[in-house]
């Protein structure tokens, strides 16, 4: 693959594939979905913060100092983590086959 | 043992009151701590070592800014961390927790929430379209000259603000904590990080990092085990005494005086969001791994460290307001840390812990500020790409020496200064300068140059005038009556302005290059997705 033209074949090649739009469309649908899922939660919690801070520091049950913050952000920490693994079993397993599939059909055509 | 752990905890915390600002401004010079000096030289000759072996192996430029790209997943996991967990957000998060209570919970999530982000929507392109810099990605088929220079200018205004901040709290540290006086700590410190930088580049910063991690969590799991023995292991028992004893009381709880309004507290959690996305030195790191694979790893290793990292620090701020805050013989005239004498070697490792931290993220910030004056302006801007690797390297490292200088000499200029205003504004511009030309040009196949520098250089001005106008600076540093911008944090205002200015001005652009812009998008999106023809390991 020395030559840009040579690269740019293989670009082409690629963007044909069938297959290649499949891994696009399902990878980026996933990101964009654990993405909103993400942003909506913390967006979510920043505006109780924002406008109705009082919630925040209610607590869960009687005389118990776990508020509804502390659960909510202990929550986030653990459940953001859980969705980056997520990903990344994913879009390493299967995704990464498609690819590899993908680029290897494409450089096969252009020696 | 209660003793030894009121000093441990209070080893964090005295430095850490510098960084919070309103508590305690200037530390009191200590007596010299021979304990933790000795624990610091263990740390620095084991760094120098890595650094010996590490200049052996820098040879091409790809060893200097990427350490030849075949770092693990695991260990760049580990160095991320190492190198998000800055002293300042450290001493300065756990300061927070035990002055403010939740505030710096909601402060801790915000740091956090942008990984998972910049995993889904970032790591994989990153790797696959950069090589050395971020900018790398923003001009990959936008004019080299111009994008690399806002690009270059944005970064090194970054890293200086960052710089200086962490160069104010490394002295304040050492002061307190090892006797030195302020600017021979600063010279101390500036001098490792030069030659750490230049002569072991990334591999030496790499390893600094996950050294430093590794003590990091070691040290931190440490004292809140063993603050939490104090309360057997009870969240609910610590919390009881904590609230029964803090000033605040039962404020403790709820959202205070740091979120006073809903629009600081959004537009908080968007520039931090967001602004670790847009850090330099962060998303170099990216471009150390092998492949797509080994980047998202890394975020993910390294979202999970800081994630715990983070809950250990609460239960440390927590735990510290009854084991310090009752103690009064720390509280000499209002002032925390009047009485640490000697100290046991739970000090001195803890000293230590601080130390590297500082090290650690002051190398990883010169490296990133060198890469950007060697890489993109000396070999792209001014020779446009026809220097050799020789000369590339040789201004790469007149260029760490250079920020070693400049952030000694603006540590000494600052030093009576709270520069807690400078991770704000850190942030603040990565968020806005940064962040949307960075996401838009791998994301938006509209975007042309002059798109992408008009909106760049407007959110750097924009994040810039609104931290000098806010209260922080225009009122406190410069002393005026009345703020004329009244939040501290600009990213609401300044990331959507240079969201908008891109768009519209690419959108009005309908130049030759314009077109040929938009039309090179496509080749760049098939690498981008499947990482064919990206930047490879070198091959040792």
């Amino acid at each position: 693959m020395s030559s840009t033209s040579n690269q740019s074949a293989v670009y082409a090649r690629i963007r044909k594939n069938p297959r290649f739009s499949e891994l696009v469309s399902k990878r980026q649908g996933f990101a964009t979905l654990l993405s909103v899922i993400v942003l909506t939660i913390f967006y979510g919690f920043f505006m109780v913060v924002a406008f109705n801070p009082n919630l925040i520091g209610q607590r869960l049950s009687e005389g118990s100092y776990v508020t509804v913050g502390i659960a909510a952000e202990l929550f986030m920490f653990i459940f953001f983590w859980v969705l980056t693994a997520v990903y990344v079993k994913r879009a390493n397993g299967e995704f990464d086959a498609i690819t590899e599939e993908v680029v290897r059909d494409a450089a096969k055509g252009v020696k | 043992m209660l003793a030894r752990l009121n000093i441990a905890l209070l080893g964090l915390l005295a430095p850490a009151m510098s960084f919070a600002g309103d508590a305690i401004s200037a530390t009191e010079k200590q007596p010299l701590n021979l304990h933790a000096i000795g624990m610091f030289v263990l740390f620095v000759s084991m760094t120098l070592g890595i650094t010996y072996w590490a200049a052996g192996r820098t040879k091409s430029a790809s060893d200097f800014y990427t350490a030849g790209g075949g770092i693990t997943g695991f260990q760049n996991g580990l160095a991320i961390a190492g190198d998000y967990m800055s002293a300042a957000t450290l001493l300065g998060l756990t300061a927070l927790v035990y002055t403010k209570g939740v505030d710096g919970y909601i402060y801790m999530i915000a740091f956090f929430a942008g990984w998972p982000i910049i995993l889904f929507l970032m790591a994989e392109r990153l790797r696959n379209l950069g090589k050395f810099t971020f900018a790398d990605i923003t001009s990959y088929r936008l004019n080299q000259g111009k994008v690399r220079t806002m690009a270059a200018v944005s970064s090194l205004t970054v890293v200086c603000f960052y710089l200086v901040a962490q160069m104010v709290g490394a002295g304040q540290l050492i002061k307190l904590l090892f006797g030195l006086d302020y600017n021979i700590a600063l010279f101390v410190v500036g001098a490792l990080m030069m030659v750490y930088v230049t002569f072991g580049g990334m591999v030496a910063t790499t390893w600094v990092q996950i050294i430093k991690a590794c003590m990091l969590l070691a040290g931190g799991t440490l004292v809140a085990v063993l603050a939490m023995s104090q309360f057997g292991f009870s969240f609910e028992k610590m919390m009881g005494q904590a609230v029964s004893l803090h000033s605040l009381g039962e404020k403790l709880l709820f959202p205070g005086s740091l979120l006073p309004d809903p629009i600081t507290a959004l537009s908080l959690g968007l520039g931090l969001m967001f602004g670790t996305a847009g850090l330099p030195h962060i998303l170099m790191r990216f471009f150390t791994v092998t492949n797509a694979k080994e980047a998202r790893k890394s975020v993910l290793y390294a979202s999970g460290f800081v994630a715990y990292f983070f809950n250990v620090i609460l239960l440390m701020g927590f735990a510290a307001i009854i084991i310090v805050g009752q103690n009064p013989e720390f509280f000499e005239g209002g002032k925390i840390g009047g009485k640490i004498v000697g100290g046991g070697n739970m000090i001195a490792f803890l000293s230590a812990v601080a130390f590297a931290t500082i090290l650690a993220v002051v190398s990883g910030l010169a490296l990133a500020g060198a890469a950007a004056i060697s890489h993109d302006i000396y070999a792209r801007v001014i020779r446009k790409g026809k220097a050799t690797e020789t000369e590339e390297l040789r201004v790469s490292r007149f260029a760490s020496v250079g920020l070693g200088l400049v952030a000694i000499v603006l540590g000494i200029a600052f030093e009576k200064m709270n520069v807690a205003f400078m991770v704000a504004l850190a942030f603040g511009i990565a968020a806005s300068a940064n962040f949307p030309v960075l996401i838009l040009s791998m994301y938006w196949k509209g975007l042309t140059t002059r798109g992408a520098i008009a909106g760049g250089y407007a959110g750097l001005v924009a994040a810039v005038l609104l931290v000098l106008f806010s209260k922080s600076v225009w009122v406190t540093v410069l002393g005026n009556a009345q703020a004329l911008f009244p939040y501290d944090q600009p990213a609401l205002f300044s990331m959507p302005l240079a969201f908008l200015v891109t768009f519209i001005v690419s959108k009005l652009d309908n130049s030759a290059e314009a077109q040929a812009e938009r039309a090179a998008f496509d080749d760049q999106y098939v690498r981008a997705q499947t990482g064919f023809g990206a930047a490879e390991a070198s091959s040792h």
